[in-house]
Parts: structure tokens; sequence; C-alpha cells
């Protein structure tokens, strides 16, 4: 076990070195320059090349993003300094991220709690009877939840729940523990900002786990040890939850660590519509203005979060599935 | 009184091709800690007409019709919740493969338990106890350190050893067994149903063997029934039928049977393949692959009816009793599997 988290830990680094790697050269690839930008319109060769030297974009790429590496290493990177400042309002990058990650945390896992909610009991139940009336439904729901762009529904639910009924707020966040002074805060407050948000972001993901639940559980309830299960004389509902959804929720999990990862790509959408200052918002603005370190720093908070929910995850399978051995 | 009592059961399936009678018109009777051995080739109806007695068959697609009397009440007719109370409690199953009827997420140890909870009311240690007990008496060595596997620790042998445990654990009346032998090898075969053989003793349940091996019948079974086509074509007594089976199919499976005392170039077989069930054969649903077969056996199905005069020895055959010794004479000297 132990040995399996080193050896995983050594490939999320390498994975890490990659991504970021990518990440600059593909900045770079971009046909703008950055240092007119920065510089100002009525600049001069001379300003610009000062502009060039402050920022660092006068050296090669590859120089560049070692500067970057060894400034990670350097300050530990959670370090204040670690990710360096914005070209834009030269704000330390970590701060941003400190201040932005919690927004798009508790979009993308109350997201998920909201999802699981909707598909468990639906793709259950849908198993149950195929065919039938529910089932049915399900699959109409499925289809709009894969089809309807989240972009699309969050606009709907916008004017529908917020403009037209008044239930929900329009475009603001509430922070959970400590809410700038003069605004609303608290996990009430924060709930009820988040919930429109939530549901369009769960709405595709729902979708699909109705669909995987649903084939899990059919599959799971034509096994053999199910049948022993009933012969043994016990009851339908001990069959569903202790042998049936036991052994058909096993894959789910897996697919949930990945899904969680990469609902953060998801989010930076959802962000958008909602105005939520969180991470995926930041990291549209900052490609928008040629802003490398914010940029950047986005997606080292992402690797990160994406290695570290994937090792949880193949640990936390190997806890639930016996057959699975870490090695 | 007989223990079971299965009296002219009927179970139909609807499938996309239409209806499937996989069980027509089954009687047999089980008496308290004798065995009964069921004996076909597959899709005969032996393990269906077992499912339907325990209520195992899937609610949407199945009918069913008859009775299926346990120490007189009737199994398919009573309430759901009364036919739980007595499965795996009065009435336990084994299954065929023992690599998949155990549950691979749940140590040995807690599906035992679980068996034990579901009908007694006792205390965690009392069920690990006698989980352990029953586990010691199914030969798993060091059962003490092997409650806590998972099934996937255990060889296919001893999984079913564990399902054997788990099906007496409640101390059952009637144990069915669907083919306990089938999925292992030679010599386990034989551990498995020496351990049979030796719990039913210890235990006094009656056994319902289900298989399609004569071999297994003749080692354990007090009466045998012989299914084909979803129909019984032959019921008598385990001697009457190895000393007068009474019907061509019957005939058929015993020459297919290596014999010891005979020296055969190649072992006989019944030619052709097994009836739709779909769509069966009309009269007897054996003609067609019958060597004795007339004209009557086409468009007249035999009844089931005493061939040898013996009220315990039931057969479904049109031919004659004459000719059916002489047939009976020509197996017993070994001629019958050249002749075939």
């Amino acid at each position: 076990m132990t040995r399996y988290v080193i050896r995983r830990i050594l490939w999320a680094l390498v994975l890490f070195v990659v991504v970021t790697f990518v990440s600059y050269v593909i900045f770079f690839l971009i046909p703008a320059d950055p240092v007119k930008l920065f510089a100002g319109r009525q600049a001069t060769p001379e300003d610009m090349a000062r502009a060039a030297a402050f920022y660092g974009l006068d050296q090669p790429f590859y120089v560049q993003y070692w500067k970057f590496l060894s400034r990670l290493v350097t300050h530990g990177v959670i370090g204040e300094k670690a990710l360096g400042f914005s070209f834009v309002n030269r704000q330390w990058i970590a701060s941003g991220v400190q201040s932005r990650a919690p927004v798009t945390a508790s979009l993308v896992l109350g997201g998920a709690v909201m999802w699981m909610i909707l598909a468990v009991p639906i793709g259950i139940v849908s198993a149950l009877r195929p065919r039938s009336l529910i089932d049915r439904g399900a699959t109409v729901f499925v289809l709009i939840g894969i089809s309807a762009h989240p972009v699309f529904l969050a606009l709907i639910f916008l004017y529908i729940f917020g403009y037209k009924l008044h239930m929900f707020p329009i475009g603001s966040y509430a922070d959970f523990f400590n809410p700038p002074p003069g605004q609303a805060g608290g996990p009430l407050q924060w709930a009820w900002h988040m919930f429109l948000p939530w549901c369009t972001f769960a709405i595709l993901f729902a979708a699909l786990y109705v669909r995987m639940i649903r084939a899990s559980v059919i599959e799971t309830m034509n096994e053999d040890y199910v049948r022993t299960a009933r012969a043994k004389g016990a009851p339908e509902w001990v069959v569903m939850r202790s042998h049936i959804l036991r052994n058909a929720l096993l894959p789910i999990v897996t697919m949930l660590g990945m899904d969680i990862a990469l609902g953060l790509g998801g989010a930076v959408f959802t962000e958008s519509v909602y105005s939520l200052p969180g991470l995926g918002q930041w990291a549209v603005q900052s490609l928008e203005t040629f802003d490398l370190p914010v940029t950047m720093g986005v997606v080292v908070f992402a690797t990160t979060a994406v290695l570290v929910v994937n090792v949880i995850v193949d640990v936390l399978y190997a806890v639930i599935d016996p057959r699975i051995k870490l090695a | 009184m007989a223990l079971l009592d299965v009296r002219d059961l009927h179970t139909t399936f609807r499938t996309d091709d239409g209806l499937v009678k996989a069980v027509d018109g089954v009687s047999f009777t089980v008496e308290p800690g004798q065995t009964l051995g069921i004996v076909g080739e597959s899709g005969s109806g032996k393990s269906v007409t077992c499912l339907t007695i325990m209520g195992l068959n899937d609610r949407r697609s199945a009918i069913t019709s008859g009775q299926a009397l346990f120490k007189g009440a009737d199994l398919l007719a009573m309430p759901k919740n009364q036919l739980r109370a007595l499965r795996g409690n009065e009435i336990s199953m084994i299954f065929q493969d023992p690599m998949t009827s155990l549950n691979p997420v749940h140590t040995i140890g807690r599906q035992l338990v679980e068996a034990v909870h579901l009908h007694q009311d006792v205390s965690r240690s009392s069920a690990r106890s006698q989980s352990l007990d029953v586990l010691k008496a199914v030969g798993i060595p060091n059962a003490e350190r092997r409650i806590d596997d998972y099934p996937h620790q255990f060889s296919g042998g001893m999984r079913q050893r564990v399902m054997i445990a788990m099906a007496l654990i409640n101390h059952p009346d009637l144990l069915i067994a669907d083919e306990p032998t089938t999925a292992l090898d030679v010599t386990t075969q034989a551990q498995i149903l020496k351990l049979m053989d030796t719990l039913q003793k210890e235990y006094g349940s009656a056994i319902v063997m289900i298989t399609h091996d004569l071999g297994v019948v003749a080692e354990i079974a007090d009466d045998v029934v012989v299914m084909y086509g979803a129909q019984v074509v032959e019921r008598a007594t385990a001697e009457e039928l190895f000393a007068r089976p009474s019907m061509p199919y019957t005939w058929g499976l015993l020459g297919s049977l290596p014999r010891i005392d005979h020296d055969v170039e190649r072992l006989a077989q019944i030619p052709g393949t097994p009836p739709s069930l779909l769509n069966p054969p009309p009269g007897c649903r054996f003609h067609p692959r019958c060597t004795y077969a007339m004209s009557i056996c086409q468009s007249e199905q035999p009844p089931l009816a005493s061939a040898t005069g013996s009220e315990t020895h039931l057969s479904r055959c049109h031919l004659d009793p004459a000719t059916r010794l002489t047939e009976i004479k020509k197996l017993e000297s070994g001629h019958f599997a050249e002749v075939t």
C-alpha cells in the first residue's frame, strides 16, 4: 500500500510537469504579443523592451518555464509567491487561488452531491421497472440532460426561477464562512445562492449517471449471488441494499472520481453565466487578457486537484472492493 | 405425508418469440430424509422446476400453475412473506456455479451470519459461532481464520462447501441442490457428494439433487425422476430404475454411460437434439429421436403409467411390455450399446 502510494505520487509529479509544460507551449503558440498589451498603446520600443524584461517575456519560453518550475519549488508550491504575480493587476496568484478555489469547490462538490441525489434513485427505479412510465420519463430526462448545454440551461433557469418567479438570487455568490461586510453569507445563504448553479452543473452528469446506474443495477440483478441472497430468504430491500447496490455502485465510484475532476472543466460555463467568482471564470478572463501567470495558477491548481482526487479514488476503491489489491 | 408433494406443475415463460413451456405437468414427491434425483439433459426443465418451487423465477415473465405442497402448505399459493420465511430456513438451495454464487464484496462469515439472522433471533456472537461450527462441519480447514476471508480467496470446491454450509446453517428439512458438482473437477465432485451424504445423515434433511449425471444419482438417490422436454418421462426408485429402466430415453442415458464391466469401442449417444420447448413435437416428445418410434408415437402422447406392474415405477411410452423386457435384457448384457 505504501509502495503503491509512493509510486502514484511519483507518476503524479511526471504528469504535473507534462501538463504544465504543454500549457506553456500552447500559450506561446497563440499569435499575439502580450507585451504590446501590457506596455500600453503609446509605448515606444524602449518601453516595450522594459515591459518584456519586467515580466520576463524577453526570454525563450523554455527558460520561462524553467523559472516557473523553480519558483514553485523554492517557494514551496503553496507559498504566497510560488505562482508569481498577475501580469494584469500585479497581485499574487496564490492569494487569488485561495479566494477563488472555495467557490469552484462549492460548485463542483455540491453539484456532485446533487447529481448523485438525482441519479441514484432514478437509476434504481428505472432498473427495477424497465419500460415503465418512470423508466421512459428517465430516458427523456437523460436525453435533455445530455443534449442541453449548461449555458443554455443556466439562462433558462435564471429567467424562470430568478427573474420571473424571484425564487433564487441572480448572479451573485454568498460566502459560507467569511462574507465581506454588508453581504449575505452563512450556510443557508450559500446554499440558496448556489442552488441554481448546482442544478445547472449537475444535470449533464445526473443524466449520464442515471444511464450508468440503471445499466449497472440491471446487470447486477442477474448475478448468481443475488439469487443466492433470495434463496437465503432475504427480503427484497436487503437484497437491494446489501447485495445489488453494494456491487452495482462499485464502478460508479470510480467514475465519480474521474467525473468530479472532469467537472472542473464544465464549471467554467456555469461560473461565467452565474457570475460566480471561481477559478473557471478567472481562467477565462486570464486567457482574454494574456495573463499567463493566472492561467498557469489555475492549471496548477486543477492538475493537482485531479491527481489528488484520482489517488483518493483508487485507494477508496481498494477499500470498498476486497478483490482489488493495490501494489 | 410427503415432505414435498409437487402436483401437475406448469411453468411458462413469456419471451419475445412466444410462450416457452419450461415445465409441463411435472409431479413428484419427496419423503422426509430421503434423496430424490432429477435427471435430464440441459433444457429439460429440471432447474426451472426447482426454481419455481422456491419462487425464484423472474416474476415478470414466469406464469406458474399447479401445486407444490411443502408439509401440506402450497408454496406456489402462499403470500410472499410466508414463502420468504421458509426459504433458507426450512427449504434451502445450492447452485451450480460456486464461483459466482457468493457475494464478492462480503466476507463469507458475514454472508453466513446474514443467513442466521434472517431466520433466528440470536446475538451476533451466537450467529458467528453457529457459522464457525457449520464451516467446520463442511470441512473448511482453519475455519477460525478463513471465516473472515472473501469468496475470491477460496477455491471452487471450498466455495461450494461454503454454499452448502450456508444452506444447512438453519437445519432445513429440504435441501435443493441444482447440479452442485457440475462446475467442479472430478475429485472435488466426489468429495462434495460424500460431504452431502454425511451431512444428510447428520442433519436429517431431505435432498432434491438435480443432475445430468446418472453416476451421481446411483450414488446418493433413493428415488429418481427422469425429465425430458419439460415433462417427467420416468419415475421410479433408484433400485428399480437401474434394474429395469423402462423407456427408450432412459435406455439412451444409461447406454451412454461408460461401464467398467463392458468393453465397448465407442459409447452410445442419443441421436438428434433436445426438443424446442417453444414448439414441442406432437405426440411423444421423444419420438423424433427414438429408434423405437411407431406411428402412434407421432400423434398421441403416452401417459405416465406403470410399466412393470410396480406402483412406484411409472414411465411414458407406447411400447408393449414384452418389447421393453427384451430391450432391458439387452441393456443388462451390455449388448445395448452396440444396438443403438
